[in-house]
């Protein structure tokens, strides 16, 4: 019954991978803008979680409190400094200046800690929560599913209950209207940016525990990511979450029906049929233009 | 408070588009608790000067002043934050809320946020239909039910004035007539209020005052009762007297 351990686990990554996009759908949503640095961000939150830990002694969640800090600073400055500054001349222009965000970032994080593979030690990795017959949920798979539960309904609270939230929303429908009941608009773009970055730094320390990872792996999120959002729709909470598990569900029977190698490409023709099939996402609210 | 005390004070207000001059010289003042209205047809740059004073475009030249305080140049949460409030044309309500979060995010600034309740009664009070369809999505309004949340929405945040632009625009006359009268039982409670039209019988009708612009210039003004329509009219089209305009 090794179909129903593939099936466990494309549901359990689906969750971690929901986490990688949920940052990327939230400034999509928001400004338009297509975080191109969003998957090398997401590996600077790893690398940074990784070196934190080095230091305060394996202590896991220390080092995620200090990653997010470390992360929503960055994102607030990348984003007042930067995008908001070149997001004025249309979204073209901070899309470049995003990819450069991301080819700055790949390259210091290979100056800073050279292109060797790493991972995250903790101490369940090897501990399985669920064991049956027919499959076993390991520790780590199973917290990245929690988290991004816990992700995305926090979130959903966030975004549907505070000014705060309805503030992001009111501004991503219509900005110039938000701006007449007072938002600043541009003060509520950089906060977004430093909630994506919060849930970069949570991304980035459960890949660091499920995977390893180099420098140069940010595209590769990047790619997720995308995928993600583009499965489960723009600017949808819940498609996020569906868009991480059709993706991981895809790879993994991919995986299991035609051999490991085909993993990759199997995830990426599911998200092919599905752009071809349905191009606004499974849950998109988004209005077909 | 002073019935005769300036609330908006513009003065010699030019503003640009490229090469394009939208405004010439415009100069207006508004009095406190008067309901004030800017006529002119499509193009006349109402909406251009509505703008200009919500900080939206930034004029080239001349000032804008809120209750003596120079507010031209300021961003428009800023302006907003002063007191001023706009019911945009064609309402801009946002689509994907309910009309309570609509209404929610009228209130949105901080001194709004703690009277919000009562602000809401006060609103459902005025429109009882938006009572019932609190729950709904702003999307399946109708359009004068949507033009009725975008001025609750604008009344939510407590303003001292609050600019009204197109809100007749495609509506059918009941509603309008409706619209009107509660504009009417609003001013009655002190709010300045100014009408942006473009129908010339309605704005004398429901205003004190009246200024009528004509290609970005305003070539008429006066106590409504005193204007008569026909000179209004001629004013609004540009013929007679005001051809050379």
């Amino acid at each position: 019954m090794e179909i129903v351990q593939s099936i466990v686990n494309g549901i359990m990554l689906g969750g971690l991978y929901a986490v990688i996009g949920i940052g990327m759908s939230i400034v999509f949503g928001i400004m338009g803008l297509t975080n191109l640095a969003h998957g090398d961000l997401v590996i600077v939150g790893t690398f940074l979680c990784m070196s934190l830990a080095a230091q305060f002694g394996g202590n896991l969640f220390l080092s995620l409190g200090l990653t997010a800090i470390l992360m929503v600073l960055i994102g607030f400055i990348l984003q007042k400094y930067l995008v908001n500054k070149v997001l004025d001349k249309g979204t073209e222009p901070a899309l470049i200046a995003t990819f450069s965000i991301s080819i700055c970032m790949a390259n210091l994080l290979l100056l800073l800690f050279g292109a060797d593979a790493r991972s995250i030690q903790t101490p369940i990795a090897s501990t399985n929560i669920v064991d049956t017959a027919y499959f076993s949920i390991s520790a780590v798979y199973f917290l990245d599913f929690v988290t991004a539960l816990v992700v995305i309904a926090a979130l959903h609270y966030l975004l549907g209950h505070t000014y705060f939230g309805r503030a992001i929303r009111a501004a991503s429908g219509d900005a110039g209207a938000a701006e007449l009941m007072g938002v600043d608009t541009k003060k509520t773009y950089s906060y977004a940016m430093c909630l994506s970055m919060l849930t970069a730094a949570i991304a980035g320390m459960l890949v660091g525990m499920t995977f390893v990872f180099y420098p140069s792996t940010g595209t590769q999120y990047l790619i997720i990511a995308f995928a993600v959002v583009v499965i489960g729709g723009m600017g949808s909470l819940a498609g996020t979450l569906v868009g991480g598990v059709v993706l991981g569900l895809a790879q993994l029977l991919g995986a299991y029906f035609f051999g490991v190698g085909y993993q990759l490409l199997c995830g990426y023709l599911v998200l092919l049929i599905l752009l071809t099939v349905k191009p606004e996402g499974l849950l998109s609210t988004a209005v077909r233009k | 408070m002073m019935r005769d005390e300036v609330m908006l004070e513009v003065e010699s207000l030019n503003v640009h588009y490229g090469d394009f001059q939208a405004l010439h010289n415009v100069s207006l003042s508004i009095k406190r608790g008067s309901v004030v209205s800017l006529i002119g047809s499509n193009g006349a740059g109402k909406t251009t000067l509505l703008n200009a004073i919500m900080g939206v475009n930034k004029p080239t030249s001349g000032a804008i002043s809120f209750l003596g305080e120079r507010v031209d140049g300021l961003p428009t949460h800023k302006i907003v934050a002063k007191g001023l409030a706009m019911s945009p044309e064609g309402g801009r309500v946002f689509p994907k809320m309910t009309v309570k979060e609509n209404l929610l995010m009228g209130a949105y600034l901080p001194n709004a946020r703690g009277k919000k309740v009562a602000a809401m009664e006060k609103v459902f009070s005025l429109f009882p239909v938006l009572k019932e369809k609190s729950d709904d999505e702003s999307t399946f309004l109708s359009g004068g039910q949507r033009q009725m949340l975008a001025i609750s929405r604008a009344l939510m945040g407590a303003p001292s004035l609050l600019f009204c632009d197109e809100i007749s625009l495609g509506l059918a006359p009941v509603i309008i007539k409706d619209i009107y009268r509660t504009i009417g039982a609003i001013s009655h409670e002190g709010l300045t209020i100014v009408l942006v039209e473009q129908d010339v019988k309605r704005s004398l009708k429901y205003s004190d005052y009246s200024y009528v612009m004509l290609k970005g210039k305003i070539v008429l003004e006066g106590k409504s009762a005193e204007l008569s329509e026909d000179e209004v009219r001629d004013a609004y089209f540009g013929t007679n007297r005001y051809a050379h305009y």
